[in-house]
């Protein structure tokens, strides 16, 4: 972990709502799978939403954020909002063709379309590593 | 007062800690900087990235250097 901390690391902060139903768990393993691959690091929602404070300026002082809601009741953006955030890229899964539901049968086709939505979403940003990179914490967020 | 910089020990955080450290002798204040490199410690923080900064328990920075006249205004100077 230590030796990733100052590595030239990633600029995009990934919130899912990870919500109780089939768009809420899609941005769930979205926001996991882009982490696994590189894209971002994902970190707690939930963390914000309790006004943490670490998670609060974390939040304020990232580069990039991609905030993934399931459907329009929209939790993600409505904790970012509290939280006086109003810099981010919002995706909404409902958005992309997906139907809400409560059947938790994720399929690799819609999970590829949401990953492609938040990757399109913070195209052109300062999503690539630089020398002045904002430094992850690998496992910070829980 | 208690500044502490959160960092594992890359020049980023070294930095940083320099930068606390000549802003708190500058400000004149009474506090005590300490470097924390503990990375399960840091995380307790909930901060994404590092170097962060914690002054009297409340994060004020995180993932960047702050400027001196940044640390100035938290040590309220």
């Amino acid at each position: 972990m230590v030796q990733d901390c100052c590595a030239a690391g990633n600029n995009v902060m990934i919130l899912a709502c990870s919500g109780g139903s089939n768009v809420g768990q899609l941005s769930n393993r979205a926001a996991v799978e882009l982490t696994q691959e590189g894209f971002g690091k994902m970190c707690c929602l939930v963390g914000i939403g309790g006004r943490l404070k670490g998670f609060v300026q974390s939040a304020k002082d990232v580069p990039v954020i991609a905030a993934i809601d399931g459907y329009h009741v929209g939790c993600a953006k409505a904790i970012l909002k509290n939280a006086d955030i109003s810099t981010y890229n919002h995706i909404v899964l409902t958005d992309l063709g997906i139907e809400e539901n409560k059947d938790f049968n994720l399929s690799d086709e819609d999970l590829s379309r949401v990953k492609q939505a938040v990757v399109t979403a913070c195209k052109g940003q300062k999503t690539a590593p630089e020398t002045d990179t904002f430094s992850n914490v690998v496992g910070c967020c829980g | 007062m208690n500044i502490k910089v959160l960092g594992p020990g890359c020049p980023k955080c070294k930095q940083t800690e320099k930068i606390v450290k000549e802003a708190v002798a500058e400000a004149g204040v009474e506090a005590t900087v300490e470097k924390v490199t503990d990375m399960l410690k840091i995380a307790e923080y909930g901060v994404f990235g590092t170097p962060s900064v914690v002054v009297d328990g409340e994060v004020k920075s995180v993932g960047k250097i702050p400027s001196k006249q940044d640390v100035k205004n938290w040590i309220g100077k």
